[in-house]
């Protein structure tokens, strides 16, 4: 019978993989649909709230040149750095309030705490995607920003850094469900790490001791692998492969745990 | 088959642990029933929560062989800005049943009208309620789950619901809580009491009945948890 998932010992791989597919597709619409609504443009809000977001801080940045003097564009500068706080910081703070959201669909038995967790990440990391592909294409197309250098670098970059956001989320979603707390710390923790992320300021720029304390952050490395494949050798950048993918893999099976132990935690 | 083994349930509160069902065990096969009797706050939605999977026991196990629905009637589930249309197909889809075929059935069933295809924030307390039942009856399960608080209604509602669910799907197996004595004799073969978090077993649905009863007279009702 490919009804019941976690008890019946003969549902096969295959089988578990169907529902996991019906489900998040069950989840996705019905989020979808609940967070944009179906009056005015709907869905093409999840692409187009941060593409606002993003477009402000172009305009900031560019009018008090935040770049520093540096050859590089402005506004490919602006738009690579913040596209990419979005991606990682809204996969969290979605995630935050996810469970206590979303736990009376956990009365339907083939929905589990990360099918909910899994489907916000799946939503944040495609809302922040589309606002980036939209504003570079037409940021290229009216002549702001130059083609990028390596496309396959700048999606290398982009996907390390969609890694990171996911991991963040499986912990502080699943983090709510043990202490609130962990949702009220994220807010000013998320907002303090942005100027120290790496969007707003190339690695190069600093002096030495600075480098190395802004390198111990995995998405800094993320970033400058973005920008390397975006601006190839017009930026010298500084990364370490191994210890961001180190820093994602440790974040994402502590989160896959906490995710294990908060679903045995959700209560009425 | 479903299965309950040594299942016990403990809720933290400020004042220490509190234990609310205590080494539950019994077994419901395909097409039978169960009634359990339990005044307020005797733990009868906690136990049909845990059953229906939406909470995990403490201790022990539940196995379940056979489609368990989720508590009927139950329309925590529904999201406010959808309409009755999109919840419908929400909940097939989650269980991978086509929604089209089922839409007369539960148009018909719900008497919505244009409603159904409107937000479900427009609906009253009735209308909610008929479309939750509507949507347990559109997915095929072995066995329901029925807390006999959660479905409320006027007296054709309730007509209703017994045509669709003790005639139309007599086949199926169900468990049915209630704290009124009287529903449990009513539909079910057999009957336990739940008693300060025991599973009490009878022999006979009278039996519980007599015993619960006594229970009811012996002291006033405990606080609401």
């Amino acid at each position: 019978m490919e009804y019941t998932v976690q008890t019946d010992i003969k549902s096969s791989m295959l089988v578990s993989l169907g529902v996991q597919r019906r489900v998040l597709h069950a989840l996705l619409m019905r989020e979808i649909i609940t967070r944009f609504g179906r009056e005015n443009l709907g869905v093409l809000w999840l692409v187009g709230e941060p593409m606002l977001f993003t477009m402000g801080i172009v305009t900031l940045w560019s009018a008090i040149g935040l770049h520093h003097g540096s050859p590089i564009p402005i506004v490919a500068f602006a738009v690579t750095g913040y596209s990419s706080v979005l991606l990682w910081r809204n996969c969290a703070t979605r995630a935050g309030g996810a469970i206590a959201q979303n736990k009376q669909l956990l009365f339907h038995r083939n929905v589990r705490v990360i099918d909910v967790l899994i489907t916000r990440i799946i939503i944040e990391i495609g809302g922040a995607t589309g606002s980036f592909i939209m504003l570079s294409l037409l940021f290229i197309f009216v002549g702001w920003m130059p083609m990028p250098d390596d496309l396959l670098e700048v999606v290398f970059g982009w996907t390390m850094l969609a890694w990171f956001g996911a991991s963040l989320a499986l912990l502080i979603g699943a983090g709510t469900a043990f202490s609130e707390i962990v949702e009220r710390l994220w807010h000013p923790v998320s907002y303090l790490m942005f100027p120290i992320s790496g969007a707003a300021f190339m690695v190069d720029w600093l002096p030495q001791g600075l480098q190395n304390v802004v390198l111990l952050l995995p998405m800094v490395h993320g970033v400058e692998i973005l920008r390397e494949g975006y601006f190839g050798n017009s930026v010298r950048t500084h990364y370490d492969l191994g210890y961001m993918a180190m820093c994602c893999l440790v974040l994402s099976l502590a989160g896959l745990y906490i995710v294990h132990a908060a679903s045995r935690r959700v209560e009425f | 088959m479903l299965a309950l083994e040594h299942v016990s349930k403990v809720y933290s509160t400020r004042h220490g642990a509190r234990g609310i069902l205590k080494d539950i065990s019994f077994q419901l096969g395909r097409g039978e029933n169960l009634g359990i009797l339990g005044r307020n706050g005797a733990g009868k939605s906690t136990l049909i929560r845990l059953i229906s999977g939406a909470e995990r026991p403490t201790s022990g196990r539940i196995l379940r062989s056979m489609r368990v629905s989720w508590p009927l009637a139950f329309g925590g589930a529904f999201q406010i800005h959808l309409t009755g249309l999109d919840n419908l197909k929400f909940v097939c889809r989650i269980h991978g049943v086509d929604y089209r075929p089922l839409i007369p059935f539960v148009e018909e069933f719900t008497e919505l009208g244009i409603y159904f295809r409107e937000p479900v924030w427009h609906y009253s307390h009735g209308m909610l309620t008929r479309l939750a039942f509507a949507l347990s009856m559109a997915i095929e399960f072995d066995c329901f789950l029925i807390d006999e608080a959660m479905v409320v209604g006027d007296v054709r509602f309730h007509e209703r619901c017994h045509l669709e669910l003790f005639h139309k799907r007599k086949d199926r197996a169900f468990i049915l809580v209630s704290h009124d004595a009287n529903v449990i004799k009513l539909y079910c073969k057999r009957a336990c009491v739940l008693h300060e978090g025991h599973l009490l077993p009878f022999p006979t649905v009278d039996a519980a009945y007599d015993f619960y009863q006594a229970t009811m007279a012996e002291r006033p009702e405990p606080v609401e948890s």
